[in-house]
């Protein structure tokens, strides 16, 4: 179990989101960062489905009623286990009793506490996120309050490999971020002027800015006409321009549905540097083909794998140096040669 | 196939566009184009959302290429074109209301405003049948098109904090009922004990996009004893289904 001692400022479980229900308007949720969240996942060997937590801005502080195997990716947000500085992107031994400690964002704005085998909260139509406006999913449909008890997996395994995430496949979070949009679906109700607008401005995040949606402040976008359509299923990154021209990107709790015009999208990958960006931080959008886009997915997926691979190449020859014993016996004048795994 | 248009929605978005409209026979061709592909759903699509004029189909581009999945789209429109214009069965959903007094606080407002009795009101919002056309805003909440005339108001100027689930309304000629606790701006005419959306259900959503709900006027005592049943979990709604050119079965 994990005890909740301070939430921080809003905490939830989240896994890869509840997919499947989006023609019933139930939004998707799901981590905001997929990257962090996935790797800090792989990092503890679950599944990048596992519900974890996801903290925003401050964190929280933890204490762990069991001993296991944690990782924390995403936001620096200063983390101390038991009061000394804790490693992020990489996996680490907790005991039983230990107390985990986050503050403030230093960079970044949502970190993700993985612990090894998940968190445990009932499966709401098929995952384990939070969607606190339906008051759905992760803990009782609601951001973690002190004193909540959270359910995990007693840790026995004693595995002494701690993987570690290659320092290249960390990311730095920057205040000025680039993220590549696709065009469509409805690029065609704006002046090539407004799409020019679109590309050659920096917008500055706003105050609005959570798991709904980032509303930006910058240079006005022009509809040719209007700026409402008759509503249509928003995707995740669409961005939706109302009337006043400037731009909303629609992140994991995003209705299914919305009524604006939606000049493009930002592309899956690029998502993870918009989900680690804060108020005051400033875009800028990047024209992309989707060949490209496609590419980059592509490169996401391989990263993962890289992972999982250097992960359990690791794992692997470790096992072969420290746990396999061999021995030349004779039995009755025989000879045998012996090999021992030790577990 | 003139005027439907594929556009991109991200790399993993496609959106099948039949019209800019809300309209009967362009919703009809989105729900039965949602359904067919909802039996391809696999690797390569993983979700299917209907709106009012089109839908988004997510598909993953490392199982197929965006190129190849408008392909496969377009030929399946073609061999379906001629028998999607018409729904062959309509599918109605019963939705009990008790209307007026503490359920429906606008209800007289509804009627002073088009001239009518309350009485008359109900016997208009009751008559016929609503076809859902898609649902949004929140879990569970139909957007139904058909609502007469004779009893649109506009909404309320400053829209209420909390409307309980189960609340009927309208909003300008659309009417709805709220399937679970929000703010909102419509004018409540009444409430239906029936949960539209149950995420501890096996089937968390009472109805689809594309069927079509009918309300039906009930009494207080009975809006309490369906409200025990569904505590209970042993209502189950009653569904009409109708086919074309015939009645009820």
């Amino acid at each position: 179990m994990i005890t909740v001692v301070k939430p921080g400022m809003f905490t939830t479980v989240q896994d890869s989101g509840r997919w499947g229900y989006q023609a019933y308007g139930m939004s998707v949720a799901g981590a905001m960062d997929r990257y962090a969240y996935c790797l800090a996942n792989l990092l503890v060997d679950n599944d990048c489905e596992a519900a974890v937590l996801e903290m925003t801005m401050l964190g929280g502080t933890f204490r762990f009623n069991v001993s296991t195997q944690i990782a924390v990716c995403g936001a620096d947000m200063g983390a101390l286990l038991n009061g000394t500085e804790l490693r992020p992107w990489q996996a680490v031994q907790v005991a039983k009793g230990s107390e985990l400690v986050f503050s403030y964002a230093l960079s970044g704005c949502r970190a993700y506490l993985a612990v090894q085998g998940g968190i445990d909260v009932p499966v709401v139509m098929g995952s384990r996120s939070t969607y606190t406006r339906a008051i759905i999913g992760g803990f009782k449909g609601r951001a973690l309050q002190a004193g909540d008890v959270l359910q995990i997996d007693d840790y026995q395994g004693l595995c002494g490999t701690v993987r570690e995430l290659p320092a290249q496949l960390v990311p730095r979070y920057e205040t000025e971020i680039r993220l590549r949009v696709l065009l469509g679906p409805q690029d065609d109700l704006f002046t090539a002027e407004g799409i020019e607008t679109l590309f050659n401005s920096s917008y500055t995040i706003s105050s609005e800015a959570d798991r709904m949606g980032y509303r930006l402040d910058g240079p006005k976008i022009q509809h040719i006409g209007k700026a409402d359509i008759v509503s249509d299923a928003l995707c995740q990154g669409a961005i939706q321009v109302p009337a006043h021209g400037m731009p909303i990107v629609m992140m994991s709790d995003r209705a299914t549905t919305g009524g604006y015009t939606k000049i493009g999208t930002v592309i899956g990958p690029d998502l993870t540097k918009l989900a680690q960006a804060k108020p005051g931080d400033t875009v800028r959008f990047i024209k992309c083909t989707d060949a490209d886009a496609v590419e980059a997915l592509c490169a996401e997926r391989d990263t993962y794998c890289q992972a999982k691979q250097i992960f359990s190449t690791a794992e692997k020859s470790r096992t072969f140096e420290e746990q396999v014993r061999q021995y030349n016996v004779t039995i009755d004048g025989r000879k045998f040669s012996v090999k021992i795994k030790e577990r | 196939m003139s005027g439907i248009r594929m556009l991109p929605a991200g790399e993993q978005g496609l959106v099948v566009e039949f019209g800019q409209t809300i309209d009967s026979a362009i919703n009809n061709r989105v729900h039965q184009t949602a359904k067919l592909l909802n039996m391809e759903i696999g690797d390569a699509i993983f979700e299917i959302v209907p709106t009012y004029r089109s839908l988004l189909v997510y598909f993953n581009p490392m199982r197929i290429t965006r190129a190849n999945l408008i392909r496969q789209i377009e030929t399946m429109l073609k061999k379906t074109e001629n028998c999607l214009s018409e729904q062959d069965q309509k599918q109605i959903v019963m939705i009990p209301v008790c209307y007026g007094g503490d359920f429906g606080p606008d209800l007289d407002f509804v009627a002073r405003h088009n001239g009518l009795s309350p009485e008359e009101v109900i016997k208009i919002h009751t008559s016929d049948p609503y076809q859902v056309y898609m649902i949004g805003f929140t879990p569970g909440f139909p957007y139904l098109g058909g609502m007469s005339e004779r009893i649109a108001t506009p909404r309320l100027e400053k829209p209420r904090i909390k409307i309980p689930a189960g609340s009927v309304g309208i909003a300008g000629s659309q009417t709805g009922f709220y399937p679970m606790e929000s703010p909102g701006g419509w004018r409540l005419i009444g409430r239906t004990p029936i949960k539209a959306f149950n995420p501890q259900a096996s089937n968390p959503f009472l109805f689809d996009a594309g069927q079509y709900l009918q309300f039906k006027a009930i009494t207080e005592e009975e809006y309490h004893e369906i409200n025990r049943q569904v505590d209970a979990g042993t209502y189950s709604p009653v569904t009409h289904i109708h086919v074309k050119g015939g009645g009820a079965i």
